[in-house]
């Protein structure tokens, strides 16, 4: 019962609290890159997550034998031609999207979640927990990857899946697209949002301040 | 527990982690998994790979070809499937050496290009490409239109077009400029649909066989000729020899041949 509470909790921490990207800020370049649109947002954290999942499982079989000498090596390896498959299994099946994502897929490999993850994770625990871990990493991702891209598409071109939800006003309706939203910069602002949101609500996550101003203030002689 | 001692995986398996012999086994058996995994994957989907790079390919021309001013309503007039060739000139066959990807490439090998000799070089362009693509529009299995990419030398510039060709391969059903760089107003006027409308129908042979296409001075006289552009003499001749160097023997002859025998 207790293994199992465990497994729960090891599946959900990373969703909220322990989220990968907002708490943590690791793999911040793709989620801004690919997150101008739901669907490639959606496409990259699935291939993100199932490249993320099954490099855990497979270093946490072999964790007991994995000489720490080569271990960050061995990892990699892995993780790229994990990666290496997925891209060709988009370009086989989804090419439209796979030349939107482009690079973004193949640079999964120097994604600092995944190495985070089955370097600090699964190279101590067995399989199941590692897998639960890395899935659950990998929802965290693609849960702000899913947030920034609604938010891009719906206020960039008003649309959300290439649906037009809100009617543009070339076309007779009312909404002008924010054209920023489709920019790099607007990834930022938005992120930055989030984790400020998710701060203010869960206070324990924000960092303790670096440098905290004297409350008297003297002048200096 | 000597049976498992003398099982070499166990064995090898019990080493400690940081012997030599375990880090190089280890690193030698995941990059033959990880090689394994990556070739097979990209074997097996190669052929799904190759059919979307080729739909890409199709659409791309289509887009090319319909952008290019005038082509896209003959396009749309003649129906069909639109497909690309790579054609040796020198047989009119398909090249068995290079293909659209490879073209450019082909190309810029200046041992792909031929040399003219003066009385043959009727567009003044020096020398021409041993390879072309050219543009086939389908009907079934039967070829309703063959688009024709051609160079040649004007007043200002080099001419680049398209001429479009019926299934007789004697018909002209439309010609495109694709680049140039006349005068405007004067030569420029090639660029008109004005002066475009007067391609369509036009005989490119006589009874006899013989090439007879011809732009006219002012108005067109005869089956054969096309209308002139006043004050643009040297652009319309220029125009003229382009047509005539590329469906004769150096150009295209070979091909329109081969297509009337039903090679392609």
């Amino acid at each position: 019962m207790a293994k199992r509470a465990d497994i729960l909790a090891t599946l959900t921490a990373p969703l909220i609290r322990q989220n990968p990207v907002t708490l943590q800020i690791l793999g911040i370049c793709s989620a801004l890159a690919v997150t101008t649109s739901l669907a490639t947002a959606v496409t990259m954290s699935v291939s993100l997550t199932v490249v993320l999942t099954l490099s855990a499982v497979i270093i946490s079989l072999i964790r007991r034998h994995l000489p720490d000498t080569i271990r960050l090596i061995v990892q990699i390896v892995i993780v790229a031609s994990l990666v290496i498959v997925i891209d060709q299994i988009l370009q086989a099946y989804l090419a439209e999207i796979s030349r939107a994502l482009s690079i973004y897929v193949s640079l999964i490999t120097t994604n600092c979640l995944v190495l985070g993850r089955t370097e600090a994770f699964a190279r101590h625990n067995p399989p199941l927990p590692a897998a639960v871990d890395a899935f659950g990493n990998g929802v965290g991702y693609s849960v702000i990857l899913i947030v920034l891209g609604g938010i891009r598409e719906l206020f960039g071109r008003g649309q959300l899946f290439g649906w037009q939800v809100l009617p543009l006003a070339d076309a007779g309706g009312w909404f002008t697209p924010l054209s920023l939203m489709l920019l790099a910069p607007s990834a930022f602002f938005l992120l930055g949002g989030v984790v400020w949101a998710v701060r203010s609500l869960l206070p324990e996550q924000a960092e303790a301040p670096e440098h905290v101003p004297p409350t008297t203030v003297r002048a200096a002689e | 527990m000597a049976d498992t001692d003398r099982n070499p995986w166990r064995r090898f398996l019990a080493l400690p982690n940081e012997s030599r012999t375990k880090t190089l086994a280890m690193a030698f058996m995941v990059s033959a998994a990880c090689a394994l995994m990556v070739s097979g994957a990209t074997v097996l989907l190669r052929p799904i790979q190759a059919a979307n790079r080729a739909a890409e390919e199709q659409a791309r021309i289509e887009s090319l070809v319909r952008g290019v001013p005038g082509m896209a309503d003959l396009l749309e007039q003649s129906g069909g499937s639109l497909s690309t060739v790579v054609i040796a000139l020198e047989d009119g066959r398909a090249a068995e050496d290079a293909t659209a990807a490879t073209l450019d490439a082909t190309l810029a090998d200046t041992q792909n290009w031929t040399t003219l000799e003066q009385g043959a070089d009727l567009a003044g362009l020096g020398q021409r490409p041993d390879y072309a693509q050219i543009f086939l529009l389908r009907q079934g299995e039967a070829i309703s239109l063959v688009l024709l990419p051609m160079t040649g030398q004007g007043y200002g510039g080099r001419i680049d077009a398209i001429l479009a060709i019926e299934s007789d391969m004697n018909t002209v059903a439309g010609i495109a400029i694709t680049q140039h760089s006349e005068t405007p107003g004067l030569g420029g006027r090639i660029e008109d649909p004005s002066w475009q409308a007067s391609f369509p129908g036009t005989q490119l042979h006589d009874d006899a066989g013989n090439l007879r296409f011809a732009t006219a001075r002012g108005e067109a006289s005869g089956i054969h000729q096309v209308d002139g552009i006043t004050g643009a003499t040297r652009t319309t001749r220029g125009i003229s020899n382009m047509v005539n160097f590329w469906l004769g023997p150096d150009g295209y002859g070979p091909l329109l041949r081969a297509i009337e025998r039903g090679e392609f």
